[in-house]
């Protein structure tokens, strides 16, 4: 189970960074989102992985940490709204610069150039 | 239990309180009012900052367990005499910026004080926590309100330094997470006093994930510090947002700044066992770095906002190097340093406000134009600044700088240390003269449409200005507090003394 888990966590984690990397409002958003799914399962694992347990003391012999959880909770609702702030403003970016580079404009690449 | 008890949370849940009523209906469509009790709830925490500050002079280190829950278990807030005079320091920076910014600046966008109000709450929570995760928290509230502060008032080149500056952040608070999620993992607590006490005890296998955490938070905070490679961001992002949002920013490269002293400094300090100082190595060539391409960026700058916001780098360089020298004494002038830094740099933008306003088109770039109405009181403010920020006698730029190289000890670290600050003064002096004179003489008629500065906006910088000399003059008393402060920092606090104090 450690194992898928973290193969898991690791490639989502890959795919983000990959996103982020490309310069563009919008894949950097999906990029970001993407890491911030891998860090929510990463904290989430960091109290060690338990099935079938409670998170609560004396209901059972064997109990899950509870603090990773409560981490996870605040995690996600933070991330939540850094999104939606980093939607809005991707899209404010795009109409206000009129290209959604993140530098506000296209770089010269010239690829481009020789096929047209 | 009186009220008095609760001091140490009153500077975080004041502003949040004020944000939320501000907000209100009667309030936030009378602009009149929301600056009233902006500026009142500013003066109130500038009194419940210094009172703070004397409770803990006088009984030690205050610890706040939030809902009574005894540290590990819960979250504490701890002020000691590092931290609670961080707070003083935000406070009257806040006081001095609400002035400003009301003498028509919060006109420009909406919920201008509501804002503030929250960038304080997250910049004094992260000063006082005593808790890693609780620590992101206020990071993140200081963040969002930063985000927003800083497209105040909107514009095509504020939106695109947003940009950069807002994925930026948002990349480093998932490392942030990261981070936090290794080193608990390996410690399995994130209270700061119980993760000190533990990561002596480390086993050799967790030992290579512990450090992989630790270096990610340097990471994380170097961002938020703007030390050298990942500084990029800073220049355009202070140079292009509005005047008092400027300023007040000057005070959150330092929270970056006191993150790396609690954390590297302390906790991964001298008394980490194996772990111990496993930060010095990389920041010593950084903090020299930064100082080296921060003063050439100061020599490029062409305009007084892009060389404020290089100035800002420099004295962040400046003070890595305090914190890399890893001594009492080093700490204690860079706290001293990090007060008197702040306090400048923060009067700087705002002076540069009043010059942009006065100046027209020219704006605040070193070109030839008509002459500033008010060109004798700003051109007085300029020099006394440029004096503070170059590190000139008598103001305490020079005390600073003074205590800093004074406290280099060791030969192959002064071999770098002097020149580097001395250089980085010297070109300091020439950059500043160059743009005094191209402001303030190359000159020609004048400008009489231009509008004149009110007198809050001088009041605001008057009393930043006013700091300067004052911290030369009670120069002993101060630097008696950062001596402390410093000896209370770098002796760190086990989880036992905490909970002593806690009760």
């Amino acid at each position: 189970m450690e194992l898928v888990y973290a193969v898991c966590v690791g490639f989502m984690s890959a795919c983000g960074i990959f996103l982020m990397l490309r310069g563009h409002t919008f894949t950097l958003v999906i990029g970001l989102t993407l890491l911030s799914y891998a860090v929510n399962l990463f904290l989430f694992a960091s109290g060690g992985l338990t099935i079938g347990a409670p998170a609560v003391l004396n209901s059972s012999e064997n109990y899950a940490d509870p603090l990773p959880q409560a981490l996870v909770l605040t995690a996600i609702v933070i991330g939540f709204a850094m999104t939606a702030f980093a939607v809005i403003l991707a899209m404010r970016g795009r109409a206000d610069l009129g290209s959604d580079h993140v530098d506000g404009i296209e770089p010269f690449d010239p690829l481009s150039e020789e096929k047209s | 239990m009186s009220l008095f008890d609760h001091l140490v949370i009153f500077p975080v849940l004041i502003p949040f309180f004020v944000a939320v009523t501000l907000l209100f209906p009667s309030l936030s469509n009378s602009l009149s009012r929301q600056r009233v009790l902006s500026i009142t709830a500013n003066v109130f925490l500038v009194v419940v900052a210094f009172s703070l500050l004397f409770k803990v002079e006088q009984q030690g280190i205050q610890v706040y367990a939030l809902g009574d829950w005894s540290a590990p278990f819960g979250i504490v807030l701890v002020a000691d005499l590092f931290s609670v005079l961080m707070v003083c320091l935000s406070a009257i920076l806040g006081l001095s910026i609400t002035l400003y910014a009301s003498a028509g600046e919060d006109k420009t966008g909406a919920f201008f004080h509501p804002l503030i109000m929250f960038q304080l709450m997250g910049i004094n929570g992260a000063f006082l926590t005593g808790d890693a995760f609780n620590l992101f928290v206020f990071f993140e509230v200081l963040l969002i309100a930063s985000y927003s502060l800083m497209i105040h008032g909107g514009g095509k080149q504020r939106i695109q330094a947003n940009i950069h500056y807002v994925f930026l952040n948002l990349i480093g608070s998932s490392l942030f997470l990261f981070a936090l999620g290794t080193l608990y993992g390996t410690l399995g607590t994130l209270n700061f006093a119980d993760m000190a006490d533990r990561i002596p005890l480390l086993s050799n296998n967790e030992l290579l994930i512990a450090k992989s955490g630790a270096l990610l938070l340097l990471a994380v905070f170097g961002l938020k510090a703007a030390m050298l490679p990942l500084h990029f961001w800073l220049p355009k992002a202070y140079s292009t947002t509005s005047t008092p949002v400027a300023a007040l920013f000057a005070i959150m490269t330092k929270v970056g700044i006191y993150s790396i002293w609690r954390v590297h400094g302390v906790m991964f300090g001298d008394q980490a066992g194996e772990l111990a100082n496993i930060a010095l190595p990389w920041l010593w060539p950084i903090a020299l770095l930064t100082i080296a391409v921060g003063t050439i960026a100061v020599l490029a700058s062409q305009s007084l906002r892009v060389l404020c916001s290089n100035l800002v780098i420099v004295s962040v360089g400046t003070l890595l190097v305090t914190i890399s020298l890893n001594t009492v004494q080093a700490t204690s002038a860079g706290i001293y340093y990090l007060l008197h830094s702040t306090v400048a740099c923060a009067a700087m933008f705002l002076l540069t406000g009043l010059i942009q306003q006065q100046r027209g088109q020219a704006e605040d770039r070193f070109v030839a134009a008509r002459a500033m109405p008010q060109a004798g009181v700003l051109g007085f403010i300029f020099v006394l600044l440029a004096i503070g920020l170059i590190g000139m006698p008598p103001l305490s730029g020079f005390v600073g700088k003074a205590l800093i190289l004074q406290s280099v000890t060791k030969a192959s670290e002064a071999m770098w240390v002097f020149p580097l600050i001395l250089g980085g003064g010297l070109i300091a002096l020439i950059a500043l003269s160059r743009a005094g004179t191209s402001l303030f003489w190359r000159t020609s008629g004048e400008n009489t449409s231009a509008l004149k500065g009110h007198p809050i906006q001088y009041l605001a910088i008057g009393i930043l200005v006013a700091l300067l000399p004052l911290m030369v003059i009670f120069g002993g008393p101060v630097s008696d507090y950062t001596q402390l402060a410093a000896e209370q920092l770098k002796a760190g606090l086990s989880l036992q003394q905490l909970n002593e104090v806690a009760k």
